[in-house]
């Protein structure tokens, strides 16, 4: 088994409203030293091994489903596993 | 002509909708559950307001895979007019028939209120009952409503004439005040604003169902007037 873990966050030219109210808000905790904030969305996925490439498939469920290119990046790691 | 309001799992814009094609434009309208794999019978296509699949993902992104959609893709092709309201308009950003996409709206906070629009282009089958630089009032209701596209999309966009409304007074921070776009061919078009709910003094306005009637006279032009 595989375990993909995916990491989906807005492109850094588009805004992150929601970052920059949560940075705001650390700034107001007294967290002066807080930068910039962004809010992504976190996917584990577990897969069966196969008679497949791993990295296109993945790109393939990254890009058509897990994230919207027009306004998002995404990076992945892959851990294998014993299936239990 | 007749209609079909597309309903997913959390439409909740789906009987505005037909309520407005049905008693105040007088057409014909059919619900279709989202499973649906057959829209021949069907002149025209709607896409409700809502949050389908709970907005789970991305609002619109589980959509996109539904029974329904490659009909959907298939009617836009195919020339008839597809109109995507609000979650409508999200479904159709991420199934590529229109392009760009949607962000929170840069308050964060759920708009719900009467807006301004500006008609830009009454050359569309959508707009043909309007007058170019028209103002009407339509309510939007979204969290998540803040077009953006990038450079080169919104000057093709531009280009093309494809903005059909912009707000008066933008509410949600859209690249440059974008409502309401269509494809390149203008069959298919997406907006925030509401018109089902603008089709009645009632209601508030009646702004809307112009819209509505400007499809069907498009419609009836076409393939009625030919006989």
């Amino acid at each position: 088994m595989y375990k993909v873990k995916v990491y989906v966050t807005l492109r850094e030219s588009v805004l992150d409203p929601q970052g920059k109210a949560v940075m705001h808000s650390l700034h107001k905790m007294g967290q002066s030293e807080v930068e910039d904030v962004r809010i992504g969305k976190y996917l584990e996925l577990t897969l069966q091994k196969g008679d497949y490439d791993l990295d296109e498939k993945i790109v393939s469920m990254c890009s058509k489903l897990l994230s919207n290119p027009v306004i998002e990046d995404y990076r992945y790691e892959v851990e294998e596993v014993v299936a239990q | 002509m007749k209609f079909a309001v597309i309903v997913f799992p959390g439409s909740n814009c789906d009987t505005d909708m037909y309520h407005a094609v049905k008693d105040e434009l007088g057409s014909d309208v059919e619900y279709v559950w989202h499973d649906a794999s057959d829209l021949s019978g069907f002149d025209g296509i709607l896409l409700p307001g809502g949050f389908s699949y709970g907005d789970y993902l991305r609002s619109g992104a589980i959509a996109q895979f539904s029974n329904v959609m490659s009909e959907v893709v298939r009617a836009a092709k195919e020339g008839k007019p597809v109109l995507g309201v609000c979650n409508g308009f999200q479904i159709l950003l991420e199934t590529g028939l229109l392009p760009g996409a949607m962000r929170r709206n840069e308050s964060l906070k759920f708009i719900c209120q009467p807006e301004e629009l500006v008609v830009m282009n009454d050359q569309t089958l959508f707009t043909s009952q309007y007058e170019k630089g028209e103002v009407i009032s339509v309510p939007v209701a979204h969290g998540e409503g803040n077009y953006y596209c990038d450079e080169e999309t919104l000057k093709l966009l531009k280009e093309n004439d494809q903005i059909v409304f912009t707000y008066a007074k933008n509410p949600n921070g859209s690249v440059e005040d974008i409502a309401g776009i269509t494809n390149q061919e203008g069959n298919v078009l997406g907006m925030m604003p509401h018109p089902e709910r603008a089709v009645d003094e009632l209601l508030g306005s009646k702004d809307g169902l112009k819209l509505f009637q400007s499809i069907v006279k498009s419609w009836r032009e076409r393939y009625v007037a030919a006989t």
